[in-house]
């Protein structure tokens, strides 16, 4: 079958002293597509990720791994899932390439060594003990130990945090190639740039449900809307320059963003109305929204 | 733990030899755990057996047949209990028994591994601390050695329990304090190296009912007379029952 999905999450609800944490989560992943699940800190996206890695029981719903049950086909699937903890779980006291070659020996036809190795540059850390890498380099580790068995599905969660922009690179390389070999991979992420250029398949999530889903493109898509942004001085009623369609917001004074049908007619009606009244525009950009409008737009701007 | 080998996976028996190893040579390799566990035991025989640090009767036998046996417990104690309570608490915070337990070698094999682990340096401990007895005028014969095993494997048992109650259920910190305090204060008062009939009052009763008490007695039993006391053994048992239970249920993952 191979259209059946990796991972198939229905109705999920995890409670923690009676607060729901995850609250009636759908999710699906599939094979050969990288699915990101985006959403602000304490959004669920940690603990929906343990219960699919059997580390936690869910209150309500069902998850199936691989179109098995994660607690109760915990032996079958193990060899056949990776996991990438966030908070890495590596032993402290061991050499790097000692970790590695440990775990490869929990599988039948591990991956091999050197070739992992070469790959995510671990070589110049492999004889430092994991208590003095850099926090990069713990996460290029757990990334190895999480697919050096051949899983046919991976979970990484946050794999990117506290790497430097050549290691995240290497990261990403890593998970397309992963993807091509048909792997279904899960990431979690609050990076913007990490979901637009790896995911296929995006989840936003919030308050312990997706609030929205799909590839980046129908996210950030709305039709034909563009947004334009504007640096000019602060308090311009430009709701009134530009008429009714459009939603204009002063995020900060003096920056302003219009959405909706910007187009030509709408660039010129106002700077023409700035020239009136000699505003000097000092930045002005049209453009599609970025993932990060959407997310914002969704999950509200407040800090939390 | 399931004994069928998943596909993927590498036979049981790797996966737990594997952790044994890795268990072992974690111990074995780390300053403070070797301090604890070899060092130490080495140094209080010594001291107990080579100067006269404790005026206590040693029923006419010679200090080092009087002292061993206990010292042996003592080992048995340091491993089992306060280098793995340690170890493993540190583990827990850090998400190794996590992430681990998301490999093939998952739960069963983890603890399996840890167990074995614990019984690989407990090993060690015995030849380093017998050697050096032997080498201080120590004879045992054959029947006290053999029954010292089943007694150490016993309290190895239950001193292993109770690590893992600690570790699964305390900050790593207080694991930290509690694991060492409670050393400290079962060496002294808890019938290991002093017999429990030389404790005043209260002590020596109590001390009979404690794992170490019944540890320590088994030791110097089997040693001294040939013979396993059977109120140490049920002693032993019962402890190991109460503690594996109690961590089974209470031991927390996260």
């Amino acid at each position: 079958m191979p259209d059946s999905p990796a991972l198939e999450i229905s109705g999920l609800v995890k409670r923690y002293g009676g607060r729901a944490v995850v609250d009636g989560l759908d999710l699906v992943a599939r094979p050969g597509e990288v699915t990101a699940v985006l959403g602000p800190n304490g959004a669920g996206k940690t603990t929906t990720i343990e219960c699919c890695e059997g580390l936690r029981q869910a209150d309500e719903g069902t998850v199936r791994v691989l179109g098995r049950d994660p607690l109760v086909d915990a032996a079958e699937l193990r060899p056949r899932v990776g996991v990438m903890l966030q908070d890495g779980g590596l032993p402290t006291g061991i050499r790097a390439q000692d970790m590695l070659a440990h775990v490869a020996r929990m599988y039948a036809d591990p991956r091999d060594l050197g070739e992992l190795t070469e790959r995510l540059g671990l070589g110049s850390f492999g004889r430092t003990t994991v208590r003095r890498l850099s926090g990069g380099q713990r996460q290029r580790l757990a990334l190895a130990a999480a697919i050096v068995g051949r899983p046919e599905l991976v979970f990484l969660d946050e794999p990117s945090a506290g790497m430097d922009p050549q290691s995240r690179h290497a990261v990403w390389d890593l998970v397309r190639e992963l993807r091509d070999e048909g792997v279904a991979v899960v990431l979690t992420t609050h990076l913007m740039d990490e979901a637009e250029d790896l995911a296929d398949h995006v989840a936003v999530i919030d308050q312990g449900r997706v609030i929205a889903q799909g590839s980046v493109r129908d996210l950030v898509s709305d039709g034909d809307d563009h947004t334009l942004r504007l640096d000019a001085s602060p308090g311009l009623d430009l709701g009134a320059a530009l008429g009714d369609g459009l939603a204009v917001t002063e995020p900060s004074p003096g920056s302003y963003v219009v959405v909706g049908a910007v187009g030509p007619t709408t660039v010129a009606a106002l700077t023409a109305w700035l020239a009136e009244r000699d505003v000097l525009a000092t930045r002005l950009t049209v453009g599609r929204r970025t993932l990060e409008d959407v997310f914002l737009d969704l999950t509200g701007r407040q800090l939390r | 733990m399931t004994t069928t080998t998943h596909a993927g996976a590498a036979p049981t028996w790797r996966r737990v030899l594997a952790q044994t190893d890795f268990e072992a040579r974690a111990i074995l390799r780390n300053g403070e755990q070797l301090l604890v566990t070899i060092i130490v035991p080495v140094l209080v025989l010594i001291g107990l057996t080579q100067v006269d640090v404790l005026d206590i009767d040693t029923d006419g036998m010679s200090a080092i047949d009087f002292f061993t046996p206990g010292v042996l417990a003592l080992a048995v104690m340091t491993s089992s209990f306060t280098s793995q309570a340690i170890a493993s608490a540190f583990d827990r915070r850090n998400g190794v028994l996590r992430l681990l337990s998301t490999t093939p070698l998952g739960r069963g094999g983890l603890l399996i591994g840890k167990i074995a682990g614990v019984l690989v340096v407990g090993t060690v401990q015995v030849l380093v601390i017998g050697l050096t007895a032997v080498l201080l005028g120590w004879r045992p014969d054959a029947l006290g050695v053999l029954l010292a095993i089943v007694a150490m494997l016993l309290g190895a048992a239950a001193f292993t329990s109770l690590a893992l109650l600690v570790a699964g259920t305390l900050r790593a910190e207080a694991v930290l304090a509690v694991a060492n305090l409670a050393l400290l204060l079962l060496a002294l008062g808890g019938g290991v190296i002093v017999p429990a009939d030389r404790l005043p009052g209260p002590l020596e009763h109590l001390a009979l009912l404690l794992p170490s008490g019944a540890l320590g007695e088994a030791m110097r039993q089997a040693f001294q007379h040939g013979s396993l006391p059977a109120w140490s053994v049920v002693v032993l048992v019962g402890w190991t029952a109460a503690l594996g239970w109690g961590a089974a249920r209470l031991f927390r993952w996260h």
